[in-house]
C-alpha cells in the first residue's frame, strides 16, 4: 500500500503592492490617468477660488447686526441681521408672537417622539400609545381653546412646526396605505387589485400642487352645506395620499424583487396569506428598498413647502412673509435662504444619516 | 424489494391528474398514483417531465384541474380549509432550500409552530432543537441561514419541515443545488428520516439513495408516469426504452 502524501496548504502573504492608505487611494480616484487629473486640477482650482470668496462674505465680513443701515454699509459680505431680527418669523410664522412657547413645546414634543421612534429601544407597542399622546398634546398645544390656552385657528400656523408636523404625521400615515396598496396591486382579486392601480395612476398622474388645491378648494365644494373639514387636515389628507401613491410602487419594487420561493416555502409551513406577509415577505422587501423609501421621505419633507399655494405658511412660506413685507429687509431674502436652507440641511441629512444605520441593522442578517 | 405491507391505508391518491400551464403546456397527464402510508418513492426523469409539479400538487403549490387527489383522506379542492389542514400533514424541502434569511435558524423552525400551531414560544423551541439535533445542526440555532453552508441550510430546512410533525415529506430535488462535498451530508439526514417510517417521496437524481432507501422509483417523461417498480428491478430491468435512455444517460459515467 503506498504511502499518503499529507496535504499542507501553503501560508498567506501580504499583498505586493499597498491597495490602502491616502496615497495608493489618491493615486487610483484623483491621478488614475491624464482625464482624471485634469478633472481633479480643475476641481481643486475652483474650490480654492470659491471657498476663501465663500468664508469672506459668509463670515470675515458679515454683519450680525440686526440693523438694516449696518448691512447696507459699504464692504459689508453677509447680513445675517436678518435672521436675528426676523428669526421668530421665519421659525413659527404667523402664530401670535406671545404664545410662541406653544408652538416650541410642541415641536420639541413632536422632535423627541421622532428620535424615540426611530430608537430600538422604543420598538414595541407602546410607541402607538406614545404617538397618540403626543399629536394629542401637539394640536392640543397649537391649537388651544384648552386648559386656558387662548384659541389660535390653524390658518395662524406656520413655520418650522407646520412643516414638522405636515411631514412626520403624513409620512407615518402613508406607510400603512401604501402597504396596503402595494399588496392589493398583488392581489389575486381583480376588483383590488384594478382599485390600487387606478390610485396609484391617478395620484401620479397630477402635480403635489394640484392634489393640496383639490384639497383646499374643490373638496369643499363637494361637502353637504355646514360641514366644513379643517384645511389643516384636508391638506395633510391630500399630502398623505400622495405620499402613499409613490410609496405604494416602491414596496411594490421590493415585493417583486422577493423570490417566488419564499412564499412557497411560508405556503408549505401552512402560514396564511396575512402571516406570510407580515412574517416573511414584508420584513425582507422593506428591507430591500430602505434606501428608496428614505429617499421619498427627504422628498415629502420638502415638499410640504408646496402647502403655500393654499395659504399655510410653513418654513419657506413664512420666510416669504417675514420678509416680503419688509422694504428695508427684502434685498437680504439670500441670507435668510441661506438660513433655512441650513434647517433643511439639517433634517434631510439626519435622515438620510439614520437611513444608513437602519440599512445596517436590516442587513445583520446577511453578514458572513 | 418492497416493504409496504398490503394492510397499510393509501395516503396520497392520484385519480386521472391533469394539470395544463397556460392553455397548452399539459404538464400532467391522467395521473393515477397510490402512496401507501411510509412508503419511500423517488421520482426520476428529464427535466419538464412534471415530477415537480407532481408532488407540488400534493400540498397544492400547485393546482390540478382535472381528476381527483386525495391527501390522508382529504380532498384537495378550492377550500381553503382542507388547503390548511393539509398543509400542517405535509412538509416539504425545497431544491433552493428557501430558509427564511432574515430569521435565525431557530427562529425558521418555531416560526410555524408558534403562529400556525399555536404552541407557546418556550416549547416550539425545545422542539426545534430536538429537531436540529437530530439533524446534527444545534450548534448553530443562533446563526442566520446564509451564514451556513448549503449542505447545513439545507438541513436546517428538514428540520424545518419536520417541526410540524408531518405524516408526509416531499423532497424536491434536495441535494441538486449543492456542492458535491455537502451532499453526503444531506443524504444522511434523509436516509435517518426514511428508517424512520415516516412516508417520503423524493425527487432527486441521486440513484444510490434511491437504491439504499425506496420501495418504489417513479419514472415520469413528458407528464406521464412511464414506469415503477422497486428500485432493485427498475434499475437492473427497466421494461421501456425510455427508461432505459434515461437510466444509460444518468448511470453511463
Amino acid at each position: 500500500m503506498a504511502e499518503t502524501i499529507v496535504f499542507q496548504s501553503a501560508p498567506a502573504r501580504p499583498a505586493p503592492v499597498k491597495t490602502e492608505g491616502l496615497v495608493p487611494w489618491a493615486k487610483a480616484n484623483l491621478f488614475a490617468n491624464w482625464q482624471s487629473t485634469v478633472t481633479t486640477v480643475i476641481v481643486l482650482g475652483v474650490l480654492l477660488y470659491a471657498i476663501p470668496n465663500f468664508i469672506q462674505w459668509a463670515f470675515l465680513t458679515a454683519t450680525t447686526v440686526p440693523n438694516a443701515d449696518a448691512c447696507r454699509a459699504p464692504g459689508v459680505g453677509a447680513c445675517w441681521g436678518v435672521v436675528t431680527e426676523k428669526y421668530r418669523l421665519i421659525i413659527f410664522g404667523r402664530y401670535p408672537m406671545d404664545e410662541q412657547w406653544r408652538p416650541l413645546v410642541a415641536t420639541l414634543l413632536l422632535l423627541a417622539l421622532l428620535v424615540a421612534s426611530c430608537t430600538r429601544a422604543f420598538w414595541n407597542k407602546w410607541i402607538i400609545v406614545l404617538w397618540v399622546v403626543v399629536v394629542g398634546t401637539f394640536f392640543a398645544l397649537m391649537y388651544g381653546n384648552v386648559f386656558g390656552l387662548t384659541k389660535v385657528t390653524t390658518d395662524r400656523w406656520g413655520g418650522l412646526p407646520l412643516t414638522i408636523m405636515l411631514s412626520s404625521l403624513s409620512m407615518v400615515m402613508s406607510f400603512p396605505i401604501a402597504i396596503a396598496v402595494a399588496l392589493g396591486r398583488r392581489s389575486a382579486l381583480p376588483a383590488i387589485r384594478t382599485f390600487c392601480t387606478i390610485y396609484v395612476e391617478l395620484i401620479r398622474g397630477v402635480p403635489l400642487i394640484s392634489v393640496l388645491f383639490m384639497a383646499s378648494f374643490m373638496f369643499p365644494l363637494f361637502m353637504p352645506q355646514g360641514v366644513t373639514v379643517d384645511v389643516m387636515i384636508r391638506v395633510l389628507a391630500g399630502l398623505t395620499l400622495f405620499a402613499a401613491a409613490y410609496m405604494a410602487e416602491v414596496i411594490r419594487g421590493g415585493l417583486q424583487a422577493m423570490p417566488k420561493g419564499q412564499t412557497e416555502a411560508a405556503a408549505s409551513l401552512g402560514l396564511s396569506y396575512w402571516q406570510t406577509q407580515f412574517k416573511i415577505i414584508l420584513p425582507q422587501a422593506l428591507a430591500l428598498v430602505v434606501p428608496s423609501i428614505v429617499n421619498n421621505f427627504i422628498g415629502l419633507f420638502k415638499d410640504t413647502s408646496l402647502v403655500g399655494i393654499v395659504s399655510l405658511y410653513e418654513l419657506t412660506g413664512s420666510l416669504g412673509l417675514a420678509l416680503n413685507g419688509d422694504a428695508d429687509w427684502r434685498p437680504y431674502k439670500l441670507e435668510g435662504y441661506v438660513f433655512i436652507t441650513l434647517i433643511y440641511f439639517a433634517f434631510c441629512f439626519a435622515m438620510s444619516r439614520y437611513s444608513l444605520w437602519i440599512e445596517k441593522q436590516v442587513n445583520k442578517s446577511k453578514l458572513r | 424489494m418492497s416493504t409496504t405491507n398490503n394492510a397499510a391505508k393509501d395516503i396520497i391518491v392520484f385519480d386521472k391528474v391533469n394539470k395544463w400551464y397556460g392553455n397548452s403546456f399539459h404538464v400532467l397527464r391522467d395521473i393515477n398514483l397510490n402512496v401507501k402510508q411510509g412508503e419511500r418513492i423517488v421520482v426520476c426523469g428529464p427535466s419538464g417531465s412534471g415530477k415537480s409539479t407532481l408532488i407540488r400538487c400534493i400540498n397544492r403549490l400547485e393546482e390540478h384541474q382535472e381528476g381527483h387527489l386525495y391527501v390522508d383522506g382529504t380532498e384537495l379542492t378550492d377550500d381553503v380549509k382542507a388547503i390548511d389542514k393539509i398543509r400542517k400533514e405535509v412538509g416539504m424541502v425545497f431544491q433552493q432550500f428557501n430558509l427564511f434569511p432574515h430569521l435565525t435558524v431557530l427562529e425558521n423552525l418555531t416560526l410555524s409552530p408558534m403562529y400556525v400551531g399555536k404552541v407557546p414560544k418556550k416549547e416550539a423551541e425545545e422542539k426545534a432543537m430536538l429537531q436540529l439535533k437530530r439533524v446534527r445542526i444545534a450548534e448553530q440555532a443562533g446563526k442566520y441561514p446564509l451564514q451556513l453552508s448549503g449542505g447545513q441550510q439545507q438541513r436546517v430546512a428538514i428540520a424545518r419541515a419536520l417541526c410540524l410533525t408531518p405524516k408526509i415529506m416531499l423532497f424536491d430535488e434536495p441535494t441538486s443545488a449543492l456542492d458535491p462535498e455537502m451532499i453526503k451530508e444531506v443524504l444522511d439526514v434523509m436516509v435517518e428520516m426514511a428508517n424512520q417510517g415516516i412516508t417520503m417521496i423524493c425527487v432527486t437524481h441521486e440513484m444510490g439513495f434511491a437504491k439504499a432507501v425506496a420501495d418504489r422509483v417513479i419514472f415520469m417523461d413528458q407528464g406521464q408516469i412511464v414506469e415503477q417498480n422497486n428500485p432493485h428491478d427498475f434499475f437492473n430491468n427497466p421494461q421501456t426504452d425510455r427508461s432505459k435512455d434515461f437510466l444509460s444517460k444518468i448511470l453511463g459515467h
